[in-house]
């Protein structure tokens, strides 16, 4: 009997259909119902700044892998797409395009191809580049476009505050919440998208769609985002009921900013979140808690992204004590 | 019947679900022609290789010892057809060295059985030999672990001083994808293996048996439940069908709800055990004194004409088998012995059938090779897939930057090979690999500590 040329390898002989590409283009997926409202809301501004977020990412990824690093390009896994729709959801739909090219350079530069690419990086390349274009171009990045007033222009779009921005000015004008609520939009109005803020961070109902379809195939789980969103319930809630007037509700906290877009996006990145559903429930509380410390207490009026970057600096430690459930060890 | 009971037991934490490709789990098993030549491996157990006690030209009768037990651990070796010893010699086996190995050649005349081996197919129910009888039956008859582990069973009977079993359980589980000789053996065999739980419970002291088998085959949980709903102390246990399900430490868990500790044994849980092929095999030693000389081996492949389960005499030909189910497909990238989650890859078809081959896998070529390995992108599946709640990614960091340390207090040696890790990593890394030279390493560090 003849026989064919046979491979010898170690077990195990088979492999799960998952792969890094399926993955991200998952992720992908996942962001099309909160880009879908993007663009109805703010009309060409946030489709211009999310292409050229993509293309600007995946052509710094391309060129810094190729001539720098010398590595095969890595494109095709789709993390960088990623990473430019990211940016992008996190940045005003009327920032000049220079401004995103530059967030697109230091979000897979700085962040992301520096410490060695895909895997390596301690922060979250999407923020790195958020909180950099935010701190050195504070006037083009808090900007906002007012929702459906100009979705047909781009550079002279009508703008306006932020609920959380009307918020922090009131309250240290010394106005009681009760009068400022009044001036915001109701909380369903706001559920759907109807508010000004960065591209992808406005419906959350689109992103809890786009989120439970993660769940469903199984590309990340609950723990970061469920341990995150309750301590922001829990501590913000507490602070209500101690002080009504000088302290928001938490649902008006959960609805605004980019507290959803965190928690569900952002947060559950994989490479910088911890590896032990413990530790990502750790994680998740921690940036939680920071959050509503920077909303409350900071100067900025809005703290998610200095909140998941400060707790990416604590993963590793995280993965180094927070152990897994052993079997057999009590 | 003992179906009420909650079907959905399972194993506490990690596990995956590969595709099952059960394609002969309703091929009832046949007997596979005698073959001309056999190939018996002296070392087909774990322990001690057995000792050749036949010459070279010596005339041997089937279930004649061949080769006697090399110590405590060890088991003795038989011949599984008559004929002539044509000589002993090297012979690659399916660790891929090349091992002793006693070859014998069919005579011409009639296959010739030796004496005392009752061939008749009535069912033997009294059994008549003590606690002690049994135990040395077994350990005449060369019974090894038939799940694969290959450990001498009558090892595992005699309880050590200051321990107790209380548990007998049956591993009817086969989780492993492609595999069916279990299932087939309970659906077809049900009343020996009942017999043969009977036994092992005497042996062992215990009133309480357990058979654990996968919900995906309701037949034999079915025709167990039937047989053991008369018997006292005895009952089946359905599971959720999850790998490793019938890894020994997660079946006691699922079963009996104890955790084998850390580094310890069943024993030390009070639980003993057995496979259900075991239980056959100690059936026909001990009430037909028919020794371990054949089982059944499913052949199977998703291109292989006819996927079969046989009853195969020990040291057949691997080729043999596939020639039986229809002929090596020429797609066929590797060949494996056991299932293709644990099983080991062969170099070639020639090697013999040994007591722990469960099964021959033909896998296709656009299967047989691993995809090319990418970052790890710490996506934790890894973690939560591992069923012993490890963490792969860094016991193969760990591995790779020879920290031995940390990778014995990151309990590397917990680790039961089972192959979830790197079958479920996104980026293709070789996670089981690295953690198999990493568990090399710390256990000869820890065996130089002891010594």
């Amino acid at each position: 009997m003849s026989t064919p040329f046979l491979t010898v390898s170690p077990s195990p002989h088979i492999h799960s259909d998952a792969s890094v590409q399926k993955l991200m283009y998952g992720v992908i997926i996942a962001m099309i119902p909160a880009m879908a409202v993007s663009f109805y809301v703010f009309g060409i501004g946030a489709l211009f700044v999310t292409l050229l977020s993509v293309v600007s990412c995946v052509v710094v990824e391309f060129a810094l892998s190729k001539y720098l690093l010398k590595k095969e390009p890595t494109i095709v896994d789709g993390s960088a797409v990623i990473t430019g729709i990211l940016l992008a959801f996190n940045v005003p739909s009327n920032l000049p395009w220079w401004a995103v090219i530059i967030g697109s350079i230091v979000a897979i530069g700085i962040g992301k191809s520096a410490f060695g690419g895909l895997g390596n990086n301690p922060f979250n390349p999407a923020l790195v580049g958020r909180v950099f274009l935010l701190i050195s171009f504070p006037v083009q990045m808090t900007s906002w476009p007012v929702p459906f007033v100009s979705r047909f222009q781009f550079l002279d779009a009508t703008t306006g505050a932020t609920p959380l921005g009307e918020l922090k000015e009131g309250i240290s004008a010394g106005s009681p919440v009760s009068d400022l609520m009044s001036e915001v939009p109701s909380y369903l109005y706001l559920l759907a998208g109807g508010m000004a803020g960065s591209v992808g961070e406005i419906s959350a109902l689109a992103l809890i769609v786009g989120f439970l379809y993660m769940l469903w195939k199984k590309i990340v789980t609950w723990h970061t985002p469920v341990a995150m969103l309750a301590s922001i319930v829990v501590f913000s809630g507490m602070l209500w009921m101690i002080d009504p007037t000088r302290f928001v509700d938490p649902v008006f906290h959960l609805l605004t900013g980019g507290i959803m877009l965190g928690a569900l996006f952002m947060a559950t990145d994989y490479v910088t979140s911890p590896m032990t559903h413990k530790g990502m429930l750790i994680y998740g509380a921690g940036i939680g808690i920071l959050t509503i410390v920077i909303r409350t207490w900071g100067a900025y009026p809005e703290g998610v992204s200095f909140a998941i970057l400060i707790m990416n600096g604590v993963v590793p430690l995280m993965n180094k004590y927070i152990k897994p459930k052993r079997f057999g060890i009590k | 019947m003992s179906l009420t009971i909650n079907q959905t037991k399972t194993f506490p934490m990690g596990g995956v679900h590969p595709d099952e490709n059960k394609f002969t789990a309703d091929k009832p098993i046949q007997r596979l022609e005698t073959p001309g030549e056999v190939a018996i491996p002296i070392s087909q157990h774990i322990g001690a290789p057995a000792k050749p006690i036949v010459e070279q030209r010596e005339k041997v009768k089937i279930g004649q010892v061949i080769a006697s037990s090399g110590g405590f651990v060890s088991a003795n070796i038989h011949a599984s057809i008559s004929g002539i010893v044509a000589k002993i010699d090297k012979v690659m086996d399916s660790t891929g060295y090349k091992r002793d190995a006693i070859i014998i050649k069919a005579g011409k005349d009639e296959q010739e059985w030796a004496e005392g081996i009752d061939l008749s197919p009535e069912l033997v129910t009294t059994i008549s030999l003590d606690q002690e009888g049994i135990i040395k039956k077994i350990a005449e008859a060369g019974i090894v672990g038939l799940g694969g582990a290959t450990f001498p069973s009558h090892v595992k009977l005699s309880v050590p001083k200051g321990k107790s079993a209380e548990f007998l359980i049956l591993n009817g589980v086969e989780c492993e994808p492609y595999l069916t000789a279990d299932h087939r053996l309970m659906v077809e065999k049900s009343a020996e293996i009942v017999v043969g739980a009977k036994i092992l419970m005497k042996a062992l002291g215990v009133t309480k048996t357990i058979i654990g088998i996968e919900n995906n085959k309701p037949d034999a949980i079915q025709k167990m439940a039937e047989l053991v709903a008369t018997e006292v102390g005895m009952s089946v246990q359905p599971l959720k069908v999850q790998y490793p399900q019938g890894g020994e430490k997660q079946l006691i868990r699922a079963a009996i709800q104890r955790e084998v500790p850390s580094g310890g044994l069943p024993i030390d849980v009070g639980a003993v055990v057995h496979n259900v092929g075991t239980a056959f095999a100690v059936y026909e030693a001990v009430q037909k004194n028919k020794p371990l000389i054949e089982r059944v081996v499913t052949v199977t492949g998703k291109d292989i004409k006819n996927p079969s389960n046989f009853l195969v005499r020990i040291g057949t030909p691997v080729g043999e088998l596939i020639e039986a189910a229809g002929g090596i497909p020429e797609n066929t990238g590797k060949v494996i012995s056991g299932g293709p989650m644990m099983g080991k890859a062969l170099n070639a078809v020639d090697i013999p059938i040994a007591k722990g081959t469960s099964g021959i896998l033909l896998i296709p070529n656009e299967e047989s090779r691993r995809g090319k390995m990418k970052a790890c992108i710490r996506c934790s599946q890894c973690v939560t897939v591992c069923p012993m709640g490890l963490e792969p990614y860094l016991l193969m960091t760990l591995t790779q930057k020879e920290y031995f340390e940390r990778l014995e207090s990151d309990k590397v040696m917990d680790c039961i090979e089972c192959g979830s890790c790197s079958f479920t990593c996104p980026s293709d890394r070789p996670l089981l690999d690295y953690i198999r030279l990493g568990k090399k390493t710390v256990a000869s560090l820890i065996r130089e500590r002891n010594n």
